[in-house]
């Protein structure tokens, strides 16, 4: 194999990296608190008032003298025994205990509802606070260019996609830009999902709701907002599971140092490069 | 870097950092200086969200169609006290509410008294803490009208509702408080009927509050006197309500 010549840019400007990093964070704990405050009242429903008969949503647990905790879940007319995880799951002494999330998916571990709200709102002031800073500055610096899918993006999507789905990654240059996936992705995450949460976050606020009523008429009433807030932080999770897969896939020690650092290793084409380590998954 | 090595890095890694962030939450969530640094959003929420609604915002009033088949009682549902237990057995003919503190006025009604004064019939949607809602029919008198009749002091900041009932095992009344704004606004009322009946005793008879705006925590049940205050630090344990006390923001307006 020839010698590869390995180029260092400045990928990720500062904004970018800390914004990344809050985001990462507060995402994280604002999922886990509300797992907590699901925890308080482990159903969903649709509409404006919670119709007790009939959640389309529940993840609850059984209690007999003879045969303890046991846990279940249900999805409309769908059910199993969740036992372990969902429902029921050890708690600090190791015993079963009815709980929807498990301790270890909750922030705080043991059932406390009001520290989870704590921690919840806390969070999302960060988060919101984050999103906008960063939001103003990808206006003014050109950021969200880069994030804005060109004609030429566009051409290539078909092949994006067969490439994301073997695994195969941009190598050489282009590996510094954003794909036409990733665009799409981050888009949809940042104003879609982003969108989507903060505003169900909100509806659920009688205070708020006094003002948001035609919001709150489009989701459905407060407790379909509940509903799209859990459902909307369940995409989330989607997403950052693709997101650490494809970071890992692609090189994840160049991808990481590259959104603490800012720089970015690539190995150049022009010199007739062909191969590139961290950016191939080789199984 | 080997594949091996790497593989085993980040897993580490992520093992890692996920038991490290749990375990340092619970942590975070014991000390008291945690709990009141991230207890400071609950002030941002509460300013933010009065500076853009309106004063006299209205919470959504529904039809009689959309009334939940049944209103779900939480907290205490039948209180125990023999006091209440004998109000209660004598159809509250005998239960007086006591409204004092700092006002010019102070007084002592009963329910008819209660019944005379200006009153409202609303829908509203009813959201608890827990994150489930019921929508019921209130009736009730206007707080607003109660308060202008008892003259508070220039200096009076709040209402204290103390209550009959001591909720689980514990050995403190419930009580809640509210601010002069929501003390004033249409909506907020003694309801003594729900859809159309006396008030169950599971709801809070003879006499329990509406704050549409905010969750159900801060709607006391069973309330038997008023006190206008001008802090409410010397109350309880000093956070404005029982649910405070508890770690429960005193703003429950999310
Ligand atoms: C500005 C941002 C946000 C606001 C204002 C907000 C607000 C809320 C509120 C008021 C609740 C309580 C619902 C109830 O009464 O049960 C809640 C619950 C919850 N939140 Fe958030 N939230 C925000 C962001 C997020 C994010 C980013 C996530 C996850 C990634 C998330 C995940 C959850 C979950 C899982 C629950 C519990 C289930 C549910 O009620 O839907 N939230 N949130």
């Amino acid at each position: 194999m020839a010698r590869t010549r390995l180029k260092t840019v400045y990928r990720h400007p500062l904004p970018v990296r800390i914004g990344h990093w809050v985001n990462a964070l507060c995402l994280l704990i604002l999922l886990l608190s509300g797992l907590q405050i699901f925890n308080a009242h482990p159903h969903l429903y649709w509409g404006s008032a919670s119709d007790f008969e009939s959640p389309w949503l529940s993840i609850d647990y059984h209690w007999s003298r003879d045969d303890g905790y046991s846990g279940w879940t249900r999805v409309y007319d769908w059910q199993a025994d969740t036992t372990g995880v969902l429902g029921a799951s050890p708690g600090a002494d190791g015993e079963l205990e009815g709980r929807a999330f498990p301790a270890w998916l909750t922030i705080p571990g043991s059932r406390w509802l009001a520290m989870g709200r704590s921690w919840h709102f806390f969070f999302a002031w960060i988060l919101v606070i984050n999103a906008s800073l960063f939001l103003i500055w990808a206006l003014f610096a050109g950021h969200l260019k880069r994030l804005v899918p060109t004609v030429e993006d566009w051409r290539g999507f078909g092949q994006s996609v067969i490439d994301h789905l073997r695994l195969r990654h941009p190598t050489g240059e282009a590996a510094t830009r954003y794909n036409i996936l990733q665009k799409l992705a981050y888009l949809t995450v940042i104003f879609g999902l982003g969108g989507l949460i903060v505003l169900t976050g909100l509806c659920m606020s009688p205070r708020m709701d006094t003002v948001l009523e035609p919001v709150l008429e489009f989701f459905g009433g407060r407790q379909s907002a509940r509903s799209i807030h859990f459902l909307a932080a369940s995409g989330f999770v989607l997403f950052v599971a693709i997101h650490l897969f494809e970071v890992i896939v692609s090189g994840p020690v160049n991808q990481l140092r590259s959104m603490i650092t800012g720089y970015f290793r690539y190995h150049d084409h022009a010199t007739g490069v062909a191969s590139n380590r961290e950016n191939r998954h080789d199984g | 870097m080997t594949d091996n090595t790497r593989r085993r890095f980040l897993k580490t890694l992520l093992a890692g950092g996920g038991m490290a962030t749990l375990t340092g939450c619970d942590y975070l969530s014991e000390k008291p200086w945690f709990r009141d640094t991230l207890a400071q959003s609950e002030k941002l929420s509460d300013a933010v969200q009065h500076a853009i609604t309106p004063r006299k915002a209205m919470a959504r009033e529904f039809t009689p169609a959309d009334i939940s088949p049944r209103f779900r009682a939480n907290g205490t549902t039948d209180p125990e006290g023999a006091e209440y237990r004998a109000l209660a057995a004598n159809g509250f003919r005998d239960y007086r509410l006591k409204v004092g503190g700092m006002v010019e006025n102070p007084m002592t009604l009963d329910l008819a008294a209660i019944r005379a004064l200006p009153s409202r019939t609303q829908i509203t949607r009813h959201d608890c803490v827990e994150g489930w809602s019921a929508i019921g029919q209130w009736t009730g008198a206007r707080l607003s009208a109660l308060v202008e009749q008892a003259r508070p002091q220039p200096e009076a900041r709040y209402l204290v509702f103390h209550c009959a009932d001591r909720y689980g095992r514990s050995d403190s009344p419930y009580y809640e408080s509210i601010d002069m704004e929501d003390a004033h606004h249409p909506q907020t009322l003694l309801a003594y009927e729900l859809n159309g009946e006396p008030l169950p005793i599971a709801n809070g008879a003879p006499l329990r509050l509406r704050v549409e705006r905010q969750l159900g925590y801060k709607m006391a049940k069973y309330v038997m006197a008023i006190e206008v205050v001008d802090r409410f630090d010397h109350i309880g344990r000093g956070k404005g309500g029982f649910w405070e006390d508890r770690g429960y923001a005193w703003y429950a307006g999310i």
